[in-house]
């Protein structure tokens, strides 16, 4: 416990730019394995395992250099195409993302408090996640879209159907964590179930919730990308995707470049967790996650 | 029967059987009068947690009568009239350590300038002032147990269980905490049940050592500690302090060669664990 508290300060010391320069050294290195291989598999005529040149593997400054490339002859350059795309598909992954995370808290709350409940419910749960996305997409989007919701609305419950499984297992896990002596402690006041609930339970269960939550902070945008492309809604980075498929051999650079914004997104979404997870956090440093 | 009505905590016939048949208790007779501190000490398996969980309504009994306070030992539990230390000190992670010494208070609905007095004033008996914005786990595991009994002894209760609480601490810590539980208690006024393993720890606090037997857990014999008080670190050198460790062990060795002769049985539900 000692020395984790020592680690712990050292790592504080680290000025932030420090960190930065160890996420840029990555990023640059793994560009550097790729423009790499790609001279080594070019230069050497290697054709395993799939032929290497400008359309498989586009160099990475080609790739950087699309987002400023017109889509169409006179129209804006792809980054704001891609930019409003992405804002179209964040707003369904962070819509999907925090109600499939009320659902999945809530499902654990509900189930930790009854074993029979937990038993009944849990397979059903896990079985949930076995059906494919791509099998109930169409369904969802055009089942709801016949009620009157617009697309992303289903779309975003599309993601929250991927994100309420990690957040309510975990959660679950969480809520009856607490050691055995806390509860004996809160019996021995005779707290309210409400109580245990509110002062024991879901404190101690946050950092599996956080865990959960970067999980499916994630999982949203995948959700997200994916729900979009049977629903055959345009306006996002899952439309944008199918688009730049279609011309890839002509413009493989485009889809390279959705791709990276599709990572980016991900990775902010990601980022906001891990944010909101020191925010609210405050614990021993060996307990994060 | 005699003194239920003043007595703290009054047990008639208290027998506690696990389902697997194993009985962990049998014929348990005690009576603990107000300002006393009574220790149980007993080899592991003799049930003497279980004993100080019934008296806390955290576990039934399978027969008998439990009394708290002249009251049934649930009623006691739903009153507040105990505190419970434990071995660990089962701190809460994300609370400071005023927070956790305030969380029976908010429990019991104190408002807000009430509760920050009396924390104020428990961390002052435990020797912690300056360590109320601290999170425990950047306390050593003294400390932690200190804010453990700060925690039992906020709302007064008139009585305070203790599991084994210095069982997980070096020997030094152990010694300078017992020192400062006795200040405490004498300060607090409040009647203490101590279980331990510890033959001078019990010698060295209680006004009485009740020694338990083993398979099944009995009263084997009280020992009554008439060492004077207050007692300090002169006391653990007084000649009638190692008389009655000699008894207390010669109790223990009476109590276990018992329990042997019994013997054969399986281990008992608490061993187990």
């Amino acid at each position: 416990m000692g020395t984790a508290a020592v680690e712990h300060r050292e790592w504080k010391v680290v000025p932030a730019f420090s960190k930065l320069a160890t996420y840029a050294i990555v990023v640059i290195a793994l560009c550097a394995i790729w423009q790499g291989y790609k001279w080594l598999w070019e230069t050497a005529g290697w054709t395993w395992p799939f032929v290497v040149d400008d359309t498989t593997m586009p160099n990475i400054w080609d790739i950087f250099a699309a987002f400023g490339e017109p889509v169409t002859t006179g129209g804006p350059a792809l980054i704001h195409p891609l930019l409003d795309a992405a804002w179209f598909t964040a707003k369904e992954a962070i819509a999907g993302f925090v109600l499939g995370a009320v659902i999945g808290f809530g499902i654990a709350v509900v189930l930790v408090h009854s074993r029979l409940l937990e038993r009944g419910l849990l397979p059903y749960i896990v079985a949930s996640q076995t059906v494919p996305i791509l099998a109930i997409a169409p369904m969802v989007v055009i089942g709801l879209g016949s009620k009157g919701v617009e697309g992303w609305k289903a779309v975003a419950i599309l993601a929250a159907y991927l994100t309420f499984f990690p957040v309510a297992i975990n959660s679950l896990r969480g809520l009856q964590s607490a050691d055995p002596r806390a509860f004996e402690l809160m019996e021995s006041y005779a707290s309210s179930r409400w109580s245990v609930l509110w002062r024991l339970r879901v404190p101690a269960s946050l950092p599996y919730l956080f865990t959960a939550l970067k999980i499916s902070a994630t999982a949203a945008v995948i959700g997200a990308i994916i729900g979009e492309t049977p629903a055959s809604i345009q306006d996002g980075l899952g439309g944008a995707i199918v688009n730049f498929n279609q011309y890839y051999s002509l413009q493989p650079t485009f889809l390279w470049a959705t791709n990276i914004v599709c990572a980016v997104l991900g990775l902010v979404l990601f980022g906001a967790v891990a944010l909101a997870e020191r925010l609210v956090l405050r614990r021993a440093p060996e307990n994060f996650a | 029967m005699t003194g239920s009505a003043e007595s703290v905590v009054s047990i008639q016939g208290l027998t506690k059987s696990f389902r697997a048949g194993v009985t962990a208790l049998q014929d348990i007779d005690l009576e603990i009068e107000p300002g006393e501190f009574v220790s149980l000490i007993g080899p592991s398996g003799c049930g003497k947690s279980t004993l100080l969980r019934i008296i806390g309504d955290l576990v039934q009994p399978t027969a008998g009568t439990v009394s708290v306070n002249g009251k049934p030992a649930h009623q006691a539990r739903i009153d507040h009239d105990y505190g419970i230390v434990f071995q660990d000190a089962v701190l809460y992670d994300w609370r400071t350590v005023q927070r956790n010494v305030a969380l029976p208070l908010e429990l019991l609905g104190w408002d807000r300038a009430r509760r920050k007095e009396r924390v104020r004033e428990m961390l002052e008996l435990v020797e912690l002032t300056g360590f109320e914005s601290s999170r425990p786990w950047q306390l050593s595991g003294g400390m932690q147990q200190r804010v453990s009994i700060a925690r039992a002894l906020s709302f007064d209760p008139a009585l305070l269980l203790m599991d084994e609480p210095f069982g997980a601490l070096d020997e030094m810590t152990r010694e300078r905490l017992n020192m400062e539980l006795l200040r405490i208690w004498e300060k607090s006024g409040s009647t203490v049940v101590f279980v331990t393993h510890s033959i001078p720890e019990a010698v060295f606090l209680s006004t009485r050592v009740v020694v338990m037997s083993a398979r099944p857990g009995r009263i084997a014999t009280t020992i009554e500690v008439d060492l004077p008080q207050p007692r300090g670190g002169e006391t653990r050198e007084d000649a009638r302090f190692f008389e009655l460790v000699t008894a207390v062990r010669e109790a223990l060795a009476a109590g276990h060669a018992d329990g042997d002769s019994s013997g054969g049985r399986p281990a008992t539900a608490e061993e187990l664990f």
